[in-house]
C-alpha cells in the first residue's frame, strides 16, 4: 500500500523515483529502448471511440510479450479536437490523427514492432499538403505556448505517480515549508497572474483580502462551472491535469488561511468530475491533502460539489449559494466573497484555469511568468477555438497575439473557404469583433475597447453564412433561459430584447426598433445586479454597433444577407435546370411544388413554409434559396 | 395535466432505502444552520436513483433534512438539470451550444422532432423516447452533437436522425427496466 509523504526530503525522492514513468514522454532526449503509445482520453476523443483504442493497443502489448518495453495509456486532450483521435507515440513523438480501434493494429505492428511511421494516419498540412510526424512542426501547434495545459497530453491524468514524476507537488511543498503566506502571495502579485474567469483581476490582490479579514473558517473554492457554451478549457484542464488544479487549491489555502476547499463542478462534465475525485482521492492517501500536510501544521481538505444547469452559478455570489443548497441567485457586493463568502466566512473563488497556473509561477519563478505576454496581462490564455474554424481545438497562446494569429494561423482559416465575418469571444457576456479588428492583440484591455471582453475563454468564429442579427437573438436566448430572475433589468429588459430581435428576424421589424434595442440594451448594461445582467446586452450592443448592414437589411429590405433566418427566404425553381423529377415536389410537406413530370415545376410563393426540404432533395441544383 | 402514474413511487421501492441510506451517512443535524449544503448532491444522487424527482422523492428528501418540502422544490425549479418529469428510456439530447448552433444544430433538433413526431422537452406515447436540447456537453471539435443516453454521436448531418436512432438502438439496444 502506498504510504504517506511526510515531508518535502522524501517527496524529491518519490520525484526521482517516478522520474522514469514519464522519461520517455517528457525528455526529448531520451535514449532508451522503451516506447509509449498516449491517447487522447478527452471528451470529444472518448466519444470517437479512444478507449477502445488504448485496450487494443493494451491487447496488442500483452499478445506480444512486450509489457517490459511499451506501454500504453490515455492522457489529457491534445487539443486538437478537430482531427480526434489522436495517438501519439514516443520517444519519436510521431502525431497520429483520426485513428480508428482498427489502427491500433497497424500502428502497433509497423510502428512498435518495426519502427515503421504509419504514413497514413499523419497529419498533413492542408496548404503544403506535407505530412507531418511531428506536432511542433504543425501550424497548430508552432505558435502555441503552453503553461495551464503543460502537463495535457503528458501524463496519465489518473496515475498520481506520473504527475510527481514531473516534478507536481513540490511548488507546494516549497511554499508550506519555505514561505510565509505574506512572501507567497507577494510572488504571486509579482507574476501578474489575472483572474482567468474572465474580468483579470489580480489573484494575488484576491488572496491579499482573504487573508487580510480575520476568521477561524476560511475557504477556498474552485471555480469549475463553465457555463459558456462552446468553452472546454476548464474541462480539459481536469480531465487532462487534475492534480494542477487541487495544488494550486491547496497554495491558495495557505496563503489566506483555509482549511477546506470546494471544488464547484459542471454536472454535464461526467469524466471531469470522475477525474478529480481520483485525484482527491489519490492526494490525500498520500498525505499531499489533509492534516498536517507534508508533516507542517498546515491542513487542507477539498471536496467536489456538483453544479446543476445554471450559467449564473458561474457568478461567485451564485455559485457560494449553490453549495450552501439554496437557488444560485447572485447577491449584492459589496460584501466581496472574499470578506463574506461561503456560510458568512472570507472566501476566495479562483477559475480552474487560474488555479492551473499558480504551480507553474512558484516552480519557475514570477519573474519567468510576468515575462510571458503584454505589460498589463502576463502569462498565457486558453482558448477553446470553434464554430466556423478549421481547426477546431484547444489553444494556449501569450497574451497579446492578435486574434488573426489565433484564428487563421493557430485555427487554419475559415471551414469551406469561406469569408470570415465576426468572431465571439466570452460567450453570451462577450461582443462580436469584426473583420477590421482582427490585428488587435488579446488581452482583457484591448478586447474590453472593442466592445467585447476575454472572458472564461470561449472564441466562436463565424462566417458570412452567418447572420448576426440571429447570433444575437440566439446569445439573449440563452440569457433569458438562464436570468435567475432576481432583478428586473435581467429579468424583464432581455426578455424584451429577445421579443425585438425575434420580430426582426421574422421581417416585422421596424427602425423605431433598432433604437428601442440600443436604449434598452444600455440600461441593463447599467443597471442589472450582477456580472450576468451586465454582460447580457454585449452581443446585442456590439452586432448593432459593427452590423449596422445587416440589421438595415433585415428591416427595410426584408431580406436576411446570409440566407438564415427563414421567414425572410424564399425559394423558387429555376426552369432551365430544372428536369421535372418530381423529386421536390414529393418531399414539400405542404403540396406546394406543382409541375407535371419531366416539366419544369414550380413554387406557389403564398402556401411554401420555406422548410428548405425542396433544395436539398433536388439534385440538378434547380432550387435557389433567395 | 393529468397526474402522472408514478411507478417508482409505489409502496416500497427499493430506491427509497438506497436514497435513504445516502442521506443517513451524512449524518445531518435538524439543528445545524448549514445542514443543506448536501442537498443538490442528494438530489442528483436521487435523480440518478428514480430518473427524475416527482413529489414524493422531493418530501422524502425534505423530510430527511427537517427542512421545507418548499426549499427542495424551489432548488429543482431553479436548476435545469433537475427534472420533475421523466424521461423516455432512450433519452436524446441535442447540444445547443453555440458551437453547435453555428453548426446547424436547430435543423438537427427539427429532425429528430420530425422522426419521433414529439417537440423537444417531450415524451413519446409509450415512453420509449424522448428530446430534449442540452447546453454545450463541450465536444466543440464534434459539433453538431447528439447524445443518446451517455453516447455522443458528433459531426451529425441533416436527414441521418433516424439512420442514429436505429444504430444506437442496435449497438446498445433499450435499457432493461430495471425490477
Amino acid at each position: 500500500m502506498t504510504t504517506r509523504i511526510k515531508n518535502f526530503e522524501q517527496l524529491k525522492q518519490k520525484y526521482e523515483e517516478y522520474k522514469s514513468l514519464v522519461e520517455v514522454r517528457a525528455d526529448l532526449d531520451y535514449d532508451g529502448d522503451q516506447k509509449f503509445i498516449l491517447v487522447c482520453g478527452g471528451t470529444g476523443c472518448v466519444s470517437s471511440k479512444s478507449l477502445q483504442i488504448v485496450e487494443n493497443f493494451q491487447n496488442l502489448i500483452k499478445e506480444h510479450g512486450l509489457e517490459n518495453k511499451v506501454r500504453a495509456s490515455i492522457s489529457g486532450c491534445f487539443g486538437f479536437c478537430e482531427k480526434g483521435p489522436i495517438v501519439k507515440v514516443f520517444p519519436e513523438n510521431v502525431f497520429y490523427v483520426q485513428v480508428t480501434p482498427n489502427d491500433a493494429k497497424e500502428i502497433f505492428e509497423k510502428h512498435i514492432m518495426n519502427d515503421q511511421v504509419v504514413d497514413r494516419l499523419l497529419y498533413v498540412e492542408p496548404v503544403s499538403q506535407k505530412s507531418m510526424h511531428d506536432s511542433l512542426e504543425m501550424p497548430f501547434y508552432r505558435r502555441q505556448m503552453r503553461v495551464a495545459l503543460r502537463h495535457c497530453g503528458l501524463i496519465d491524468p489518473e496515475i498520481i505517480e506520473e504527475y510527481i514524476g514531473v516534478g507536481g507537488y513540490q511548488s507546494l511543498a516549497k511554499v508550506i515549508t519555505q514561505m510565509t503566506p505574506e512572501e507567497a502571495i507577494e510572488i504571486m502579485k509579482q507574476s501578474g497572474l489575472g483572474g482567468r474567469g474572465g474580468a483579470g483581476f489580480s489573484t494575488g490582490r484576491k488572496w491579499e483580502f482573504g487573508r487580510m479579514y480575520q476568521s477561524d473558517r476560511k475557504f477556498v473554492i474552485c471555480n469549475a462551472d463553465e457555463g459558456d457554451p462552446g468553452a472546454f478549457m476548464d474541462r480539459s484542464i481536469m480531465e487532462g491535469d487534475a492534480h494542477t488544479v487541487v495544488e494550486g487549491m491547496a497554495i491558495a489555502a495557505y496563503c489566506i488561511g483555509a482549511n477546506q476547499g470546494y471544488v464547484y463542478i459542471r454536472a454535464e462534465y461526467p469524466l471531469a468530475v470522475k477525474r478529480l475525485q481520483i485525484a482527491i482521492d489519490e492526494a490525500r492517501e498520500l498525505g499531499l491533502l489533509g492534516k498536517n500536510i507534508l508533516g507542517t501544521d498546515f491542513s487542507f481538505d477539498v471536496d467536489i460539489r456538483l453544479g446543476a444547469g445554471a450559467f449564473v452559478c458561474g457568478e461567485e455570489t451564485a455559485l457560494i449559494q449553490s453549495i450552501q443548497g439554496n437557488r444560485g441567485e447572485p447577491t449584492t457586493k459589496p460584501p466581496f466573497p472574499a470578506e463574506k463568502g461561503l456560510w458568512q466566512q472570507p472566501t476566495v473563488v479562483n477559475n480552474v484555469e487560474t488555479l492551473a497556473n499558480v504551480p507553474v509561477i512558484f516552480d519557475k519563478g514570477p519573474e519567468w511568468f510576468a515575462n510571458i505576454g503584454t505589460e498589463k496581462s502576463k502569462g498565457t490564455k486558453v482558448f477553446a477555438l470553434a464554430g466556423k474554424v478549421n481547426n477546431v481545438g484547444l489553444v494556449e497562446v501569450p497574451m497579446g497575439t492578435t486574434l488573426r494569429q489565433l484564428i487563421f494561423e493557430i485555427g487554419g482559416g475559415v471551414r469551406d473557404n469561406r469569408k470570415f465575418k465576426a468572431a465571439q469571444s466570452g460567450g453570451p457576456s462577450g461582443g462580436l469583433i469584426p473583420e477590421q479588428f482582427l490585428d488587435t492583440p488579446i488581452d482583457y484591455q484591448s478586447l474590453g475597447q472593442i466592445g467585447s471582453m476575454m472572458g472564461s475563454g470561449g472564441m466562436i468564429v463565424m462566417s458570412d453564412t452567418d447572420c448576426m442579427v440571429n447570433i444575437a437573438r440566439f446569445y439573449v436566448e440563452f440569457i433569458v433561459d438562464e436570468s435567475c430572475g432576481r432583478c428586473v433589468p435581467c429579468r424583464v429588459g432581455t426578455k424584451r430584447m429577445l421579443e425585438i430581435l425575434t420580430d426582426i428576424t421574422k421581417g416585422k421589424g421596424t427602425l423605431e426598433m433598432l433604437d428601442e434595442l440600443q436604449s434598452l440594451a444600455e440600461t441593463i448594461k447599467d443597471t442589472a445586479l450582477c456580472g450576468l445582467g451586465q454582460t447580457a446586452p454585449n452581443p446585442v450592443l456590439s452586432s448593432l454597433r459593427y452590423f449596422m448592414d445587416e440589421y438595415k437589411a433585415h428591416v427595410v429590405e426584408k431580406r436576411c444577407p446570409a440566407g438564415v433566418c427563414t421567414e425572410l427566404l424564399h425559394y423558387e425553381i429555376n426552369p432551365e435546370k430544372c428536369i421535372g423529377c418530381t423529386a421536390c415536389a414529393r418531399a414539400c410537406p405542404v403540396s406546394c411544388i406543382s409541375g407535371a413530370p419531366k416539366q419544369a415545376h414550380v413554387i406557389d410563393q403564398e402556401k411554401c413554409i420555406k422548410c428548405g426540404n425542396c433544395l436539398q432533395k433536388c439534385r440538378f441544383g434547380a432550387v435557389i434559396r433567395k | 395535466m393529468t397526474e402522472q402514474k408514478n411507478p417508482c413511487c409505489t409502496g416500497s421501492n427499493p430506491g427509497f432505502t438506497e436514497l435513504g441510506a445516502y442521506i443517513d451517512a451524512l449524518k445531518i443535524d435538524p439543528n445545524d444552520p448549514e445542514r443543506k449544503e448536501m442537498l443538490i448532491m442528494t438530489l442528483h444522487k436521487a435523480q440518478s436513483i428514480f430518473g427524475y424527482l416527482p413529489a414524493e422523492v422531493q418530501q422524502f428528501v425534505a423530510k430527511k433534512f427537517s427542512i421545507p418540502h418548499a426549499a427542495v422544490s424551489g432548488v429543482i425549479s431553479f436548476y435545469n438539470y433537475f427534472t420533475t418529469t421523466p424521461k423516455g428510456k432512450t433519452n436524446i439530447s441535442i447540444c445547443m451550444g453555440t458551437a453547435c448552433y453555428v453548426n446547424g444544430s436547430d435543423k438537427i433538433l427539427q429532425d429528430f422532432e420530425k422522426a419521433l413526431g414529439i417537440k423537444s422537452g417531450q415524451v413519446t406515447a409509450d415512453g420509449r423516447f424522448s428530446i430534449e436540447s442540452l447546453r454545450c456537453v463541450g465536444a466543440c471539435g464534434l459539433a453538431p452533437v447528439v447524445l443518446i443516453n451517455d453516447h455522443v454521436y458528433g459531426k451529425v448531418k441533416q436527414g441521418q436522425a433516424e439512420k442514429i436512432i436505429e444504430e444506437y438502438l442496435i449497438e446498445y439496444g433499450e435499457p432493461v427496466e430495471v425490477e
